[in-house]
């Protein structure tokens, strides 16, 4: 099989958009992903959105962002998995790639949340539900995580607070992030203070919905030219697996069993367990989705999360470290987009860019996107690849 | 206006009717194609006695279309006595705090409205607690 590899990245800023338009924040990304690739040419175009027909009017993308982007009329569709989409679409492209079918392929995450507002707005976000069973009686995303949260607080006796912690260090990290919505540190007493969204969940359990677009160049190794002189990622596991999309039809909601079992499949095929890892970017659209991917990866226990959270074990320092460059808490969560963000931020810690943010030794991470609460669970394995001893340059 | 889907829904909303599986005898609600069980065609209609607990509920500050004079209202998973989870607004609480574990049992009332003034209302079941 292909060894696929990330040879370009390009993201623009997460933010409210007012003044850009979805496939105008689509091109900037691509633009910037495709300079960075050095001028490799994508053979397709892999789109990861979530709610562009609803809240934008618009489908078929691949068609509209082709065509404005200037791509030549390369083949391109939306790959949808509500706020999993992004690494879906990542997903595929792999699959694309490793199938020999094409050798270079782009991927984008493009999301314009601020193109609609208010609670038609609220109502779109809401489509990853059930919409017969859950939607209909006013359950809402936030409302999901909520839920979760108040039974995880309940079922392991956690204090309110403890959660906090992960968007303590979301913010912390958010700092250094030139593309991060919130870039500053936030106190525990402003946490415990924030106002309540849908109880037990504050405004600070969870990330802001925004506009965004994050693009990667991937290839097949063997295809990329000789002399090609851009540092490479290796993708050495990617896998997609799905649960029940609503919560009432899970045996124990508080088990992310779909981001357990794709972790477990992405680690297998790279040959590693996941603490074999440096860092891990994992999907905190709410406070308690950091707690339950790190027990669902097998990090922490059930219910225990939160106190290796506190102990310091994922800040930059910490033996895992979590969303180094701020998370979709403090970077934004542009939803469709978000897991090619994820995917961005791992490359820049790999190719030692990640600027004061920059683990030490960062030689494996792992990224995880989530979907509705792990609805769909999309986990990547990326690894750095040392640069070889090239042809001498005069 | 969505009116076939509501009425397509009415079953489950206002009796809370869903499913025995003639192959292992799992109570299943809501409805589905195959049971979740033993993976055989589920298709014999159950009546729920609408009797449960709460598993878990959120007190909702912020509405999608439909809800926006409702707020705040309380979402809860609701396990049902026969087994199935399922996810319901909680009404007639008073003064009364909601605590997990608490039982509680199923009521028709107007859910929301579909549309505008002229959109039709929509009816289906909510929990109260059990009197």
């Amino acid at each position: 099989m292909s060894e696929v590899v990330i040879a370009g990245i390009g993201s623009v800023p997460v933010g409210e958009h007012w003044e850009l338009s979805l496939r105008t924040l689509a091109a900037r990304a691509i633009h910037a992903a495709l300079r960075d690739a050095d001028g490799l040419k994508p053979r397709a175009l892999f789109i990861g959105n979530y709610l562009a027909s609803v809240v934008s009017h618009q489908a078929n993308l691949g068609a509209l962002l082709v065509d404005n982007s200037g791509l030549g009329g390369i083949e391109a569709f939306t790959v949808e998995a509500a706020g999993a989409s992004g690494a879906a679409a990542f997903h595929q492209a792999v699959l694309a790639l490793q199938s020999g079918w094409i050798d270079v392929a782009l991927v984008l995450g493009v999301e314009k949340y601020n193109d609609m507002d208010g609670p038609g707005l609220a109502a779109a976000v809401a489509l990853s539900t059930d919409y017969d069973y859950e939607a209909v009686n006013g359950l809402t995303p936030v409302g999901q995580a909520a839920l979760l949260m108040q039974r995880y607080l309940h079922e392991y006796k956690v204090p309110r607070a403890a959660l906090g912690e992960f968007s303590l260090l979301a913010h912390a990290n958010a700092v250094n992030n030139p593309n991060a919505i919130f870039r500053e540190a936030i106190s525990r007493e402003s946490y415990e203070q924030a106002e309540l969204v849908s109880d037990p969940l504050n405004l600070l359990d969870m990330a802001p919905y925004l506009d965004g677009a994050a693009a990667v160049v991937l290839a097949r190794r063997e295809a990329l030219p000789p002399d090609f002189a851009r540092p490479l990622v290796r993708v050495s596991g990617s896998s997609l697996v799905v649960d029940s999309l609503a919560l009432h039809d899970r045996a124990n909601p508080l088990f992310f069993q779909a981001a357990a079992f794709s972790m477990e499949r992405a680690c297998g095929q790279a040959g590693i367990l996941p603490t074999d890892a440096n860092f891990f970017e994992l999907c905190d659209a709410y406070s308690i989705y950091a707690a339950l991917s790190l027990e669902a990866a097998g990090f922490a226990r059930p219910g225990e999360a939160w106190k290796l959270a506190q102990a310091g074990c994922f800040g930059l320092k910490g033996q895992l470290p979590i969303c180094t460059l701020g998370g979709l808490k403090a970077r934004g969560n542009p939803l469709g987009a978000a897991g090619v963000y994820q995917l961005v931020e791992a490359a820049q810690q790999l190719r030692g860019e990640a600027g004061l943010n920059q683990l030490n030794d960062a030689r494996r991470g792992l990224v995880q996107s989530l979907g509705g609460p792990a609805s769909t669970a999309v986990t990547v394995v990326l690894e750095r690849v040392s640069p070889t001893a090239g042809p001498a340059t005069n | 206006m969505e009116i076939a889907r509501h009425w397509r829904l009415k079953k489950q909303r206002y009796a809370l009717v869903g499913e025995v599986c003639p192959h292992c005898q799992a109570k299943i609600f809501p409805p589905r194609d195959v049971c979740p069980e033993c993976g055989g065609e589920a298709k014999t209609e159950f009546q729920f006695s609408g009797k449960g607990e709460v598993y878990s509920f959120t007190v909702m500050h912020d509405a999608p279309a439909g809800f926006e004079d409702n707020i705040p209202y309380t979402v809860a998973l609701v396990k049902l006595d026969e087994g199935p989870m399922v996810t319901a607004q909680l009404t007639d609480l008073g003064e009364q705090a909601i605590q997990i574990g608490m039982p509680v049992e199923m009521v028709t009332r107007k859910i929301r409205s579909d549309g505008d003034e002229k959109g039709m209302l929509v009816y289906g079941y909510k929990f109260r607690p059990a009197v």
